[in-house]
């Protein structure tokens, strides 16, 4: 028999279909973006929309190159599914807000076309390619990746114009002390490096303070907790993601910071500091919940969702680089596969290695 | 939507979906009688099993009711004349399959008379034998109407035999669109009931339960009304939620017994029926008709005057079609069964059979078929799944023709209810991939089965012709033995001679 009856136009039912759609659901993430991206925009200023701007463009631009070249049939509808817009969307969320121009082009090179098309396009690949980009450029450029400017909100006086905001923006210089800042993370991890505990670095006065409304420095997208996670109780409205890979990696994340802090809150930050801090948030609701990445039950996600959690606590805390999240991530993306293999629904009829169920002895006979 | 799909994930039982039902304003007309067409073509597999087999010959003039085909085997149904008229031809006409392959049928020409056989009516059914009535079903070629088209009387049979506790009435009509059951309980719940207490008897069973889904207020009410006299027809209302009316699905909602996936529903004490079959059951052994006519819906966009029809079997659907108004708008999809599980057929000069449950006219809005896209492994088709299988898993591995790796991932307990194709956004027809690898798996199975045969065949063929040999070399050496013996005896008989002789 051939494989024709695949590809023709179906003729079997169901003849009627939900109205879901990639493009719909890409849609909705993006909108769940949005308040984050917003109050980004007026947190850090001029230069960070245009690395917003340059980040998703690229990785259209990039997406475009792809489908030329490995010659797609559906070259428009697959190129504006959103997928490329979005990896673009979640890649610029994580970089430092005033991060040059190249940083924004190389990314999206590197999640396009490293991180997804050369598996095959959207669906196939096995790490998310936003993280995969982030950790590149992380990894091959640690100085602009790790220059976190302080907030400097788009109404105060000291930001930048928009003549000022492209200048910084293509010019890659080194940030001026005075509007450069440590994230809290980096800070405590730089602090106990120089022997101070944090009991003492976090109560001195440059501490980085903790903010829910995301005054703080720290990537463009990521500060503002409340409202990630605002855009994330949508998604779950939504049904677009479940409650299992977001509540799995806060509480891998959590639990294990409780019990340090707990035990010595001299070399264990709060449990407070890890959730508001880095990627926690964005992490748990949008990028750990990458359908592509993620295991598709939901015992599976809380496997993966805890696993997320606990790596991220464990490379923060004694890990070289001061944000694990997506070390974290890429991690568990690896373990994906196995973790889908191993964790299956159980089938009506059968138990839950796949035996049918024993039939019942009739009473009586 | 909304709010509560927070807390969804928690509370369990989350299979299916809820497609919009469509179902209003259709199943709220009073089911009209569809007049009898000039030509009616009845054909001869419209149930599970073997084909029936025409008993009656071309130019034979019949009524209505009258037997025109007889079942062939142990599974099997016989068909009757479902007007009066004379035979015009018995030969093939296209089947109700969107393939547009052709069958057999037997084609009455319409007297426009209508008029019956001579019916047996009954008195006092209920004194009638499990075994009786279970003949009288099998005898009016009552078959399961809720499209599955199996014999009746074998199902009521076999539940005598597995002694069953439990009958389950399939109210459900989970389906989008279809009301045909729906109406049927609102109109004729009184012989719904005397239909399910018959099956109660032919069965042995000790109840009936009656899952009716809540949106169909009207229908429970009718339907409790009805059965309120009687101790052990219950009516359940259950959650409206596709696919509630798989009976596998449907017997876990209402008895809480899972059927094991090897096994039927008879071998967990339950049997399960269609309320359309009650009714059917009812007719065939109170009032002595055979199944001859069924209600159905005509409904779809494209539909001038949607509602519920009882239609003569064997009505074109362009009879149909013609006598309800015809089509306003074009006809995107012409489906024969709900929308779900349907069949889409080729064009409209295909017969009403007795397992026609609706016929739909849907418009190029309510037939949109998307864009095929890649998967995003969104996963929405495993949470949508009621068997528990991975449609993404097994649509991946179809494709890459890997037939084994996607039976083991437990192909052969889809049920090809629709589910995983009606929620996924990549437009990625999973049933079609389902349907085609069974297709693949089941010839291969064939194949293996012919090849085993034909290796026994020859196996045996050589150890005859090696017996037949050796048959044949015994034989010659007894031969030889006794030409010998028999020589020897000659002999002595001569010496003997010679000895009294001399």
């Amino acid at each position: 028999m051939s494989t024709s009856s695949l590809t023709a136009p179906p003729i079997a039912s169901p003849h009627a279909h939900g109205g879901n759609s990639v493009t719909l659901t890409m849609f909705r993430v993006q909108l769940a973006l949005l308040p984050a991206t917003l109050f980004g925009f007026w947190l850090f200023g001029w230069p960070s929309v245009f690395l917003f701007l340059l980040t998703v463009l690229s990785c259209l631009g990039f997406e475009a190159l792809s489908l030329k070249l490995m010659g797609r049939q559906r070259f428009k509808g697959t190129l504006f599914d959103g997928s490329a817009m979005l990896t673009g969307w979640l890649l610029a969320m994580t970089l430092p807000p005033w991060a040059p121009w190249w940083v924004a082009v190389l990314g999206g090179f590197i999640a396009i076309v490293i991180g997804k098309q050369v598996f095959g396009g959207l669906g196939q690949n096995v790490f998310n390619p936003a993280m995969v980009a982030r950790v590149a450029l992380l990894i091959s450029f640690p100085v602009p990746l790790t220059q976190w400017v302080f907030p400097l909100p788009l109404t105060s006086l000291a930001a930048p114009d928009f003549i000022d905001g492209l200048r910084i923006f293509l010019t890659s210089l080194p940030l001026p002390d005075a509007m450069a800042s440590a994230s809290l993370l980096g800070f405590s991890k730089t602090e106990m490096s120089r022997g101070i505990d944090l009991l003492h670095s976090l109560a001195g006065a440059q501490a980085p303070a903790l903010s829910w409304l995301g005054t703080r420095a720290g990537s463009f997208g990521e500060s503002a907790s409340l409202l990630i996670l605002g855009g994330g109780l949508y998604l779950l409205a939504r049904g677009i993601i479940t409650w299992h890979t977001p509540l799995a990696v806060l509480a891998g994340l959590a639990i294990p910071a409780a019990i340090g802090h707990a035990i010595d809150p001299g070399h264990y930050l709060s449990v407070s500091a890890h959730l508001l801090s880095g990627a926690a948030m964005l992490g748990a609701f949008f990028i750990a919940t990458d359908y592509v990445t993620s295991p598709n039950t939901g015992a599976g996600q809380l496997i993966f969702g805890l696993g997320v959690g606990l790596l991220t606590w464990v490379i923060r805390t004694w890990g070289a680089y001061p944000e694990g999240m997506a070390f974290a991530i890429l991690l568990m993306n690896a373990m994906t596969p196995v973790i889908d293999r191993f964790v299956k629904p159980r089938i009506l009829g059968r138990d839950r290695k796949g035996k049918p169920l024993s039939i019942p002895e009739k009473k009586g006979a | 939507m909304g709010f509560m799909n927070l807390f969804k994930h928690f509370l369990g039982k989350d299979w299916g979906v809820h497609p919009a039902d469509h179902k209003r304003p259709a199943s709220d007309v009073p089911t009209r009688k569809l007049p009898i067409p000039p030509r009616l073509h009845l054909m001869l597999s419209q149930h599970v099993g073997a084909p029936s087999r025409p008993i009656v010959l071309v130019g034979e003039k019949v009524r209505k009711g009258q037997l025109i085909a007889a079942a062939q085997g142990n599974i099997s149904a016989p068909l009757h004349a479902s007007t009066s008229g004379t035979i015009s031809a018995i030969g093939e006409i296209t089947a109700p399959h969107a393939s547009g392959l052709p069958g057999m049928a037997i084609s009455i020409d319409s007297d426009g008379e209508d008029a019956w056989v001579e019916t047996e009516v009954i008195t006092d059914p209920f004194s009638l034998s499990p075994e009786d009535i279970a003949k009288r079903v099998a005898a009016a070629g009552v078959v399961g109407l809720g499209g599955a088209t199996f014999p009746s009387s074998v199902k009521l049979n076999l539940g005598r035999r597995s002694k069953i506790d439990t009958l389950i009435m399939n109210g459900s009509e989970c389906e989008p669109y279809l009301s045909c059951d729906d109406r049927l309980m609102r109109d004729r719940a009184a012989d719904i009931v005397t239909g399910i207490r018959l099956m109660l008897i032919s069965t042995g069973a000790g109840e009936a339960k009656v899952g009716i889904e809540d949106n169909k207020p009207e229908a429970i009410a009718a339907m409790r009304e009805a059965a309120a006299r009687f101790d052990n027809v219950t009516i359940f209302p259950v959650p409206a939620r596709y696919p509630m009316g798989s009976d596998r699905q449907l017997i876990v909602e209402l008895t809480g017994r899972e059927v094991p996936s090897d096994a039927r529903a008879a071998d967990v004490g339950v049997i399960v029926h269609n309320v359309g079959t009650a009714y059917a059951v009812q007719q065939a052994v109170c009032l002595g008709r055979p199944l001859v006519s069924r209600v159905m819906t005509l409904n779809g966009g494209a539909a001038a005057t949607p509602g519920n029809y009882e239609v003569p079997l064997g009505t074109l659907i362009s009879d149909l079609v013609a006598f309800t108004g015809g089509t306003t708008g074009d006809v995107a999809k012409l489906v024969m069964g709900g929308p779900m599980m349907g069949t889409i057929l080729p064009h409209m000069r295909v017969p009403v059979i007795k397992g026609t449950s609706g016929i739909l006219l849907l418009d190029a809005n309510e037939a949109a078929g998307g864009e095929v896209e890649d998967c995003i492994r969104c996963g929405s088709c495993v949470k949508a799944c009621p068997m528990g299988l991975l449609p993404l898993e097994m649509s991946a591995r179809i494709r890459n023709d890997e037939m084994d790796a996607a039976a083991d991932l437990g192909l052969a307990d889809c049920i090809a209810c629709g589910c995983c194709a009606y929620v996924c956004p990549s437009h990625i027809p999973l049933v079609q991939y389902f349907y085609h690898a069974k297709g693949d798996l089941y010839a291969r199975e064939r194949n293996k089965l012919r090849t085993e045969a034909t290796k026994k065949m020859a196996l045996q063929r050589q150890e005859r012709l090696e017996r037949e040999q050796r048959e044949k070399v015994e034989a010659a050496a007894k031969r030889k033995a006794e030409r010998a013996a028999a020589a020897a005896a000659a002999a002595a008989a001569e010496a003997a001679k010679q000895g009294e002789s001399a």
